[in-house]
């Protein structure tokens, strides 16, 4: 197995059990992982599969039962709550289904967000949130709430915020579970644009086409990964020739 | 639908044609009322005659077809043996890969659940590709649409392979 000190993320043996006895819930059940960088993961799987609970121990925002994750050689599971909470602002980004943008401020007042909790001046936060919104393509609804901005727009804004202190890895639950399908290809060309940036991205979700954007696909169910497929190299290339485009002869 | 399907009928026993006939209704239910026992007959003919296929005439010297046994040869054996791992897509005749799920289960041929995955893993692939051609597609671009609808077709299929895992997977651990 790979070693933990070179990936970018990596788990062991990751458990995560509520309740106990006869109403106690296995929500993960052993999993190890080895993330590379640059890598892109998508975990499907039926709703209740724990794929969200592996997300969130992944990405420190839970602790786990048992089992370890490492982050960039450095253990997670065991570090302070303080330790913790520098992790989250500064070595991950996460993008929620429900957008989690902050209501009362502006696009570009959510974005710039990141940088002042983690320190930075104010102009930098806002050179830098100017910035992502040009690449999320928002530039010119940098000034309006989120309720004034379409589903797509706030997932753009709310993915400009994750990647706004240059994360190590950003984790996606269901990140199109609240769009429609133009919103969603919006989102799916973002994700692609992270994707060729050689960002490290790990997203859970039942959406096939956000799947289909990661390099490897692994299925989980009852808590556990039961297929692991890699999408990358395989059938590529002639598109004629893969679905039978050309005439008869 | 490929004459391998009446083929793959034979894998679980050599059988007459009228029991295929009920198999086929028994999988395909109201959709199998298109199938007559004259088509049966035609295509075990062919097969027969393409070497998949031997008949034998049961019991009594009656030359009829219904009374005739038919099983598979090697050559009808290592025929299925390849149906069931091809990826056919996109010309997926639905009923043809449910009826290949049927009888690979019911031959133990091969785990439906790993025909599946070896089809969804396949899909997954091409959807990647075909997606990402899409995007790099200026807007309103006419080849763009067709990628689309190549997207959400496949798209399409990935959610109904995904019910059939999970049919299959708890059917098997019944």
């Amino acid at each position: 197995m790979t070693t933990v000190a070179t990936t970018t993320l990596s788990a062991r043996g990751l458990r995560k059990y509520y309740g106990k006895d006869t109403g106690l819930v296995r929500a993960v059940d052993g999993v190890d992982l080895d993330i590379e960088p640059g890598e892109t993961v998508a975990i499907m799987g039926p709703s209740g599969c724990g794929k969200s609970t592996v997300l969130h121990l992944l990405s420190g925002l839970d602790r786990p039962t048992d089992g370890e994750v490492w982050l960039e050689g450095r253990r997670v599971d065991e570090m302070s709550e303080r330790q913790l909470a520098r992790l989250r602002r500064e070595k991950v980004g996460v993008v929620f289904q429900a957008f989690h943008l902050v209501d009362e401020l502006t696009a570009r007042e959510n974005v710039e967000l990141p940088a002042l909790l983690a320190g930075r001046s104010p102009r930098f936060a806002r050179r830098r949130a100017t910035e992502l919104l040009d690449r999320v393509g928002l530039a010119d609804r940098a000034d309006h709430v989120p309720s004034a901005l379409s589903g797509g727009e706030r997932q753009r804004v709310a993915i400009a915020r994750a990647i706004a202190n240059d994360p190590v890895v950003v984790f996606a639950d269901e990140p199109t579970g609240n769009l429609d399908s133009s919103a969603t290809l919006e989102v799916l060309r973002l994700f692609e644009d992270l994707h060729a940036s050689k960002l490290t991205i790990v997203v859970v979700t039942h959406d096939e086409r956000i799947a289909a954007t990661a390099d490897r696909l692994i299925s989980m169910r009852d808590g556990v990964f039961v297929d692991e497929t890699r999408l990358s190299g395989g059938s590529s290339g002639r598109l004629g020739a893969l679905f039978s485009v050309g005439l008869e002869a | 639908m490929q004459q391998e399907v009446v083929l793959a009928m034979l894998a679980k026993e050599p059988s007459h044609g009228y029991q295929l006939r009920a198999r086929l209704n028994d999988a395909l239910g109201p959709l199998g009322d298109e199938i007559n026992a004259g088509q049966i007959y035609v295509t075990l003919g062919r097969l027969e005659k393409a070497g998949f296929v031997a008949a034998e005439t049961s019991e009594s010297t009656s030359e009829r077809s219904d009374r005739k046994v038919y099983a598979l040869t090697a050559a009808g054996e290592e025929r299925i043996a390849e149906w069931v791992q091809e990826v056919n897509w996109p010309r997926p005749d639905l009923a043809e890969f449910h009826l290949k799920l049927v009888t690979a289960a019911a031959a133990r041929l091969a785990d439906p659940v790993s025909i599946v995955g070896a089809q969804r893993r396949e899909l997954l692939r091409r959807l990647r590709t075909v997606q990402r051609a899409a995007l790099e597609e200026p807007a309103h671009s006419a080849a763009g649409l067709l990628l689309e609808g190549i997207v959400l077709r496949l798209q399409a299929d990935l959610r109904w392979l995904e019910t059939c895992e999970r049919e299959w997977t708890e059917r098997g651990d019944q």
